[in-house]
């Protein structure tokens, strides 16, 4: 059996009072790889703490994280910041483009840190822009793209790295829904190209194309619904 | 290349890639950087121009020595200590026989001699042969000179020869005149050969030589120049003492540069056993001269430069905050992107640094240009010292590194989770 991508062990998430606020009870949960996982629950329901600490933006206050089978909870900041260069792509609702480059830019950006060699930056974040069909505006600054191909440039940025995971959060809330649209049809066919992919969202339409969801509600976890469609 | 527990590189940022990423913070903005950069502009500018236009101001006046004045030493005669010659004749010159020779083995000498004027009764003559229709003049000064000193002179020849050793040894009566002396005596330059003559207080001395212009000693007034042996012959001693207007004196032509090595041997060469009753006087040193014209108004230049560069370094720190609290969402992206505090501190600390260069380049052009500009319109040489110049830039390095040390702190300490929730 392979390693799963993600393995929770009783992790769970405090912040600091007073009074101490639990926002992710200790939690249990195996993702595969390939699996494709849509997490959902109302605004304040401890979604957003999954997201980080499955993005390794914020450290647990107990249990353990393992992804690819690495004990994250351990480890210093330099080696969680080398994973979450390496294993990690991140998907915003606010796309976070930087204004002022390119396309093409904002997707090398995603290879600056991770010791990719510079001659073999421009041809990755090529391929992957021309995979995420915007393989003709490689110049387009972010100001002259729509919404649609502003994510498109963002999930780009998330895959040239060839991460373990894609990490999106509400990757469709600011997307016109022919737009999101298209965009769930992308990350369908890269689920189906075999990434392994998180989408946290409220949009119930979003989440059916997850094969399966997971639901919070103060922050407690359930799986609620498994595939139906596998 | 370190690896961690969790076998995966570390993450790094090139100092190559550090680079390109503050440049192109800095093009994508060009107009706030160009504002940002004015205080480092203004200060490194100044700096630059107070320096260099001081060195020309200064380079300027020490060039008016450099030229003449500056190869120049002269040696007066100030007399014994106690007066011990008989009344009615003066003590012997104070310069040894062989002065000439003597001054001539210090290095850096080109051409030395002893010289004086001699004293002549109020009213005397200066009369033509009689062939020459014996015109008269009482405005030309009879000069004794050795041959070293007609040779340090710098005589420009028009005609004939100057005064040789030989005609010295044996007192010859013969004299070397200027151009403008001939023309008043009726002695045409062309035909010397024909050995003209010129009679002064009973005596004739034929005009072996006609020159037009002189370096030293004989550079604007007419003069008739007749061998140092045969003015002791006919005259007897120059009276000793400085005041005096025929004391002897020695003067030496040096190289450039040396005026002043050997004006310090001179003395104690000619005279070892009585060196204080030589005065030497040399030519003022060009640094202490440089010394006392940056003074006063320079210092006051440098403060402004300062205060400019201080305030330049404010604004350098001040828009590099605002970058970076403009830029949260920036810096929460390059963290989820792999980036560890260090790597967004060095990347605002690199554009701010970045920023104080290409301020000081700037201005050190600015600087540059102003100088010579100035030294152009006043037809002076323009000094740069390259000492003070060609690190110029660095001046806005230091201070762009400086304003960006707090900015970029701030930076590192930006939590990724707080910029990402941020839009």
């Amino acid at each position: 059996m392979t390693t799963p991508v993600i393995e929770l062990r009783g992790l769970g998430r405090t912040y600091p009072g007073p009074p101490p606020v639990p926002a992710l009870r200790p939690a249990d949960l195996v993702i595969e790889a390939g699996d494709y996982v849509a997490v959902t629950g109302p605004s304040g329901s401890g979604k957003s703490t999954l997201l980080h600490l499955l993005g390794l933006l914020d450290a647990p206050t107990e249990g353990s994280y393992l992804l690819d089978g690495l004990d994250t909870s351990a480890l210093n900041d330099r080696d969680r910041s080398a994973l979450r260069g390496s294993r990690i792509g991140f998907v915003f609702q606010a796309f976070h483009l930087l204004p002022y480059r390119t396309a093409l830019e904002n997707v090398l950006l995603a290879e600056l840190y991770n010791q990719t060699p510079r001659g073999a930056r421009f041809r990755a974040a090529v391929d992957v822009l021309d995979a995420t069909g915007l393989g003709h505006r490689l110049d387009a600054l972010p100001t002259t793209l729509s919404g649609g191909e502003c994510q498109r440039v963002a999930i780009a940025r998330a895959l040239v790295n060839r991460p373990s995971l894609l990490l999106c959060d509400e990757p469709t809330g600011n997307l016109d829904s022919r737009n999101a649209a298209a965009l769930m049809e992308l990350l369908d066919q890269l689920n189906a190209a075999g990434f392994t992919i998180v989408v946290i969202t409220h949009d119930a339409g979003v989440a059916a194309h997850a094969g399966r969801t997971i639901a919070i509600i103060d922050g407690m976890l359930s799986m609620r619904i498994e595939a139906d469609h596998e | 290349m370190s690896r961690s527990r969790t076998g995966l590189p570390a993450s790094r940022l090139t100092a190559r890639d550090a680079t390109a990423e503050a440049v192109a913070g800095i093009v994508q903005r060009p107009g706030r950087a160009g504002l940002t950069m004015l205080g480092t502009v203004l200060g490194v500018g100044a700096f630059v121009a107070v320096l260099g236009l001081t060195a020309t101001g200064a380079g300027q006046i020490s060039h008016q020595f450099t030229v003449l004045a500056d190869t120049t030493v002269t040696v007066q005669d100030n007399g014994p200590a106690n007066d011990v010659a008989p009344p009615d004749t003066n003590p012997a010159i104070g310069f040894p026989a062989d002065a000439d020779a003597i001054a001539r083995h210090i290095n850096g000498v080109v051409a030395a001699g002893v010289w004086w004027p001699v004293s002549l009764p109020q009213g005397t003559d200066f009369t033509g042969s009689l062939a020459l229709a014996a015109t008269a003049s009482q405005t030309v000064s009879l000069l004794a000179a050795s041959p070293g000193a007609v040779q340090a002179m710098g005589l420009t020849m028009v005609a004939g020869t100057p005064l040789s050793r030989y005609e010295n040894d044996t007192s010859q009566h013969v004299a070397m005149i200027d151009t403008s002396t001939a023309t008043a005596l009726g002695i045409s330059p062309a035909r010397l050969a024909s050995q003209p003559a010129i009679f002064v207080d009973g005596i004739a001395y034929t005009v072996v030589g006609v020159y037009g212009s002189a370096q030293r000693v004989v550079t604007d007034e007419s003069a008739m120049l007749i061998p140092e042996n045969t003015a002791l012959a006919d005259f007897g001693n120059p009276e000793p003492g400085i005041g005096n207007q025929d004391e002897a004196q020695l003067v030496v032509a040096t190289r450039i540069g040396a005026a002043q090595a050997v004006a310090r041997q001179l003395a104690g060469a000619e005279l070892p056993a009585d060196p204080s009753r030589l005065v030497v006087t040399s030519p003022p040193n060009p640094q202490n001269l440089q010394g006392e014209v940056s003074g006063d108004l320079a210092g006051l230049f440098l403060i402004l430069a300062s205060i400019s560069l201080l305030i330049g370094a404010v604004g350098i720190a001040n828009t590099t905050l605002v970058a970076v609290l403009e830029r949260t969402e920036e810096i929460g992206l390059r963290r989820a992107v792999g980036a560890r505090p260090r790597h967004i501190a060095a990347q605002f600390l690199a554009e701010s640094t970045a920023l104080g260069t290409l301020g000081g380049l700037i201005g050190t052009c600015i600087g540059v240009g102003t100088v010579v500009t100035f030294a152009a319109a006043k037809d002076w040489t323009a000094v740069l010292n390259p000492v003070f110049t060609l690190p110029a830039p660095l001046i806005g390095s230091v201070v762009g590194l400086l304003a960006g040390a707090y900015p970029a702190l701030r930076a590192a300490r930006t939590s990724p989770l707080a910029a990402l929730q941020h839009a």
